[in-house]
């Protein structure tokens, strides 16, 4: 089974983020990793190349620095890397980051393709449906465990009632989340072997995306305005000396929350 | 402003969440539902209540599963038909991805995580916090339908005691939005509400110290009509399910009343839970870091605190 995982980088959870009030966009000037949950995906991907055969593509949009995180997933086992990198992508939302992956994961026309659950620099966990979407694809999101057959995949999600088990042919798209696996650490040997596996970057043009669809110039949303949340107000901080439950059910009821 | 709102509903009813997003919607303007699904056009009715001129229902068989791409099919046809200038969804599971769907299919822009909507200067405006809420920005749209979805427990239903008329409609199916197929079902029997859709959550973490200390959590929730929340570090320990974890890789939730026990407050909790009305924390560590963003901070032992609360919100009858 061919399967494609979409990973991103994102800036490093130790990385104080801001944004950029120039371009109102995020700094990602400082260390970047890649995003944490799309190692979920990655390890996903591999246990299914391991039960069946096949391959592992990564496909990723970003900066060519991107190219360093995306080793690590390298090194975790996936065969090859494949990064869209286009200064016309820049500022894109999600029709052109959709836009952008759909052309990159078309010309890999893999069996599969697998996202992470969010990525960790707030783009949300919407993206695999727009990109289903552009595919033409069927989709199974919010997946906790998944299992590959020849021709399908049947994936087990949590919802706001309960479970749903769904079924889908293949070629899919899916998305799994946090909960379904514990992703590996790359072995010595894979982080050796994963400088020479296979990095191709690819521009735009490439992928047959006219730049004014994607990037700042096809974006549909945009973003305003910055400002400060509104502050909490005054906080009241109390040691227990027996009369805390009291005193926290006075204040819930001065303020009618009850 | 004429603005579509898409409502989801279960056990005969429409959600809470659809709901307070199309009381925010009709403020703005003339509000429209669309319910899908089966019984849509029996439950679509009480959309009125909540501010609805009109809401539209299909009830195709297609769409009678909860599943995402059939719906991009049908709204996308009401779009065409009926031409709102804006599209606003509850987020949950569902509504996630036929937002994200949506805005592919008519190449809209979608704004998401929103905790408010507004119009200035006759342009819709969302608010959106960002950066694990520390910082808040104003987003807006270009041209097309704007789509926007809106954080979970962000905007309340108000009950305006309105009618709204229920207009059928049809809606032809892409090839390939049909292929996923719901095999199974299971519905979680619980007792009280569930974490999107409550008032109060009280929420616990490690500082519990046992998956039975859970057992203390849910008798204050249940006294308080409240639902039981949890952080990511007892979910993936098992303590407690993956469906009441609040934070970034869980729910976003902004109750009225957040009580936060034997939790330390790490950002990635925080994100999940800091739009919440009231914050009341306890935990025996002084400098755990949610003293720092709740509103009532309580240093002490969880495990003498939270019965003694039960009983006396018990006791007030």
């Amino acid at each position: 089974m061919k399967i494609a995982v979409c990973v991103k980088q994102v800036p490093d959870a130790t990385v104080h983020k801001r944004i950029d009030p120039a371009t109102k966009r995020l700094d990602r000037s400082g260390e970047a990793a890649l995003n944490p949950t799309d190692l979920n995906a990655v390890e996903e991907a591999l246990r299914i190349k391991e039960a069946q055969g096949g391959e592992v593509v990564l496909v990723s949009l970003g900066p060519a620095k991107a190219l360093d995180s995306l080793r690590k997933a390298l090194a975790m086992g996936a065969d090859r890397a494949v990064l869209v990198s286009d200064d016309g992508a820049a500022g894109s939302d999600l029709l052109g980051t959709a836009r952008a992956l759909a052309g990159a994961l078309e010309r890999e026309s893999a069996d599969l393709v697998l996202f992470g659950q969010a990525s960790g620099d707030g783009d949300g966990a919407v993206l695999w449906a727009a990109v289903a979407d552009r595919l033409r694809r069927p989709l199974i999101s919010q997946v906790a465990s998944l299992t590959a057959e020849s021709g399908s995949v049947t994936g087990k999600r949590q919802t706001e009632h309960g479970y749903d088990v769904i079924t889908a042919p293949l070629p899919a798209v899916v998305a799994v989340s946090d909960a379904i696996n514990e992703p590996r650490y790359p072995s010595l040997k894979g982080i050796m072997s994963a400088k020479t596996k296979p990095q191709e970057t690819l521009a735009l043009a490439d992928l047959g995306v006219e730049a004014g669809d994607v990037g700042e110039a096809g974006a549909r949303t945009t973003v305003l305005e910055l400002g400060s949340p509104p502050s909490r107000g005054d906080q009241i901080k109390l040691e227990d000396d027996g009369s805390a439950a009291q005193k926290v059910l006075d204040l819930v009821v001065e303020r009618k929350l009850l | 402003m004429k603005t579509l709102v898409f409502l989801e509903h279960y056990g005969g009813a429409l959600e809470k969440g659809g709901l307070g997003v199309l009381a925010k919607a009709a403020s703005l303007g003339d509000a429209v539902g669309v319910v899908v699904g089966e019984s849509a056009a029996e439950v679509a009715a009480s959309a009125g209540a909540f501010g609805a001129s009109r809401v539209y229902a299909c009830e195709a068989p297609e769409l009678a599963t909860p599943l995402p791409q059939p719906r991009v099919d049908a709204l996308a046809t009401l779009v065409e038909q009926t031409s709102p200038d804006a599209v606003l969804f509850a987020a949950s599971v569902l509504s996630a991805d036929v937002a994200s769907g949506l805005a592919a299919r008519l190449d809209a822009g979608l704004n998401w995580d929103l905790t408010d909507v507004s119009v200035k200067d006759g342009e819709l405006v969302g608010t959106r916090p960002a950066l694990g809420d520390t910082v808040v920005v104003d987003v807006g749209w270009k041209d097309g339908p704007k789509l926007g979805m809106i954080r979970s427990g962000a905007l309340d239903p108000v009950e305006s005691g309105g009618t709204a008329e229920v207009e059928s409609f049809d809606t032809t199916f892409s090839d390939f939005s049909t292929l996923a197929t719901l095999v199974e079902q299971t519905k979680e029997e619980s007792s009280g509400p569930s974490i999107e859709e409550a008032d109060i959550i009280v929420a616990g973490g490690r500082g519990l110290g046992s998956p039975e200390g859970f057992t203390l959590l849910e008798e204050l929730a249940a006294a308080l009509g409240g639902a039981v929340g949890a952080t990511r570090a007892v979910v993936d320990a098992g303590w407690y399910p993956y469906s009441t974890q609040v934070g970034q890789t869980g729910k976003s939730v902004s109750p009225k009343l957040y009580i936060a026990c034997g939790i330390s407050g790490a950002i990635q909790h925080k994100v999940g839970m800091q739009g919440s009305g009231t914050i009341v924390a306890i935990n025996k560590d002084p400098n755990a870091p949610i003293f720092d963003f709740c509103d009532i901070g309580v240093v002490g032992d969880l495990h003498q605190i939270v019965p003694k609360l039960t009983e006396l919100v018990r006791s007030r009858g």
